[in-house]
């Protein structure tokens, strides 16, 4: 069972390498996912929002890495 | 240029490069199995992987035909903004000094160490050897696999300049290989990761907002738009973070 454990493990090491930077892009997608659709603005303005949340996760979190390495 | 341009052309380069570094990641392994344990084990073991890779990605292939294309279009959308965003955040975070670059030849001196001191070996098939080969093939593969079809999901057509460039990579890291016959350490890694996690971010950000069926501005010129945004982050962030590091240093 071992190699089922290791497979799986590299799996999800593709996509996950820290931990709540992963959940935070998940929770943001997921929200996009509820919300967007179902907002009324300019029709082109949703992307856009999707993308400022995935930029903004992805600042916020080397931002927090780099601080915590630093200390 | 017209709007298929920006598409298939942004996918070939994507996928070529994206590629290239797991092929540039396999080569390094598969060299020291060649030069360690004997090219027999090496050349098979790969050999081998390629085609349950192959196969792979015949049955994934088929299967994907049956799914709707929005459920297609937002399941991987979410799975290359996670493969993409790693990147990209881990290539940052190297080029800003706070993690070490990915050394070749230091990862080529340590896989020749280990299949050194593995033992074995002999007349016939080399079993370390075979299955080093195979293991490092098959998880860098399913990673170029998984790129490819990742990008090349996005439409009709679309998976044939994917797969197209992925080859591209292939042909010329083991053209490489052959003539240097040694890691290629010269291959700005960590640069190629940056472009790429700019790519596969941009890739993963349109498909969810067309699995999710939201307008861009633009269409299929949202991909270079999306591509420049994550770039003017990840090229804004370099510093950020160099400067926060530090100023973290000095109140201490």
């Amino acid at each position: 069972m071992s190699w089922i454990r290791s497979v799986v493990r590299e799996v999800v090491g593709l996509f996950v390498d820290d931990g709540s930077f992963a959940v935070a892009v998940l929770v943001w997608l997921a929200l996009a996912g509820f919300v967007l659709p179902r907002v009324r603005v300019g029709g082109h303005a949703v992307g856009v929002i999707l993308f400022v949340g995935l930029g903004l996760i992805l600042l916020e979190s080397v931002m927090r890495f780099s601080k915590r390495k630093a200390k | 240029m017209n709007a298929g341009w920006a598409h298939l052309g942004t996918s070939l380069i994507a996928s070529f490069l994206a590629s290239m570094v797991e092929c540039v990641e396999a080569l390094t392994v598969v060299l020291a199995v060649g030069s360690v344990r004997g090219w027999r084990s090496a050349l098979g073991g790969s050999a081998m992987a390629v085609g349950v890779l192959l196969v792979i990605v015949l049955t994934i292939g088929r299967a994907l035909l049956r799914v709707p294309l929005h459920v297609l279009q937002l399941t991987v959308g979410v799975l290359l903004v996670m493969f993409g965003m790693r990147w990209l955040r881990k290539a940052i975070l190297r080029a800003a000094g706070l993690i070490a670059l990915h050394d070749e030849e230091a990862a080529y001196a340590k896989n020749a160490s280990a299949l050194r001191s593995a033992g074995g070996g002999g007349a016939g098939w080399d079993k370390v050897g075979f299955a080093t080969a195979f293991n490092i093939t098959m998880l860098e593969g399913t990673e170029v696999v998984f790129i490819v079809i990742a990008i090349g999901a996005g439409g009709a057509g679309m998976l044939l300049p994917a797969s197209v460039g992925a080859v591209a990579a292939l042909v010329v890291v083991v053209g490489l290989g052959l003539v240097v016959h040694r890691p290629l350490s010269q291959v700005p890694e960590n640069t190629l990761k940056f472009v790429v996690g700019v790519l596969l971010s941009a890739f993963g950000t349109f498909w969810v907002g067309e699995g999710l069926k939201l307008e861009w501005p633009g269409a299929d010129w949202s991909i270079p738009g999306l591509i420049l945004g994550f770039l003017a982050l990840a090229l804004v962030a370099v510093p950020l973070c160099r400067s926060r590091a530090a100023v973290a240093v000095a109140s201490r």
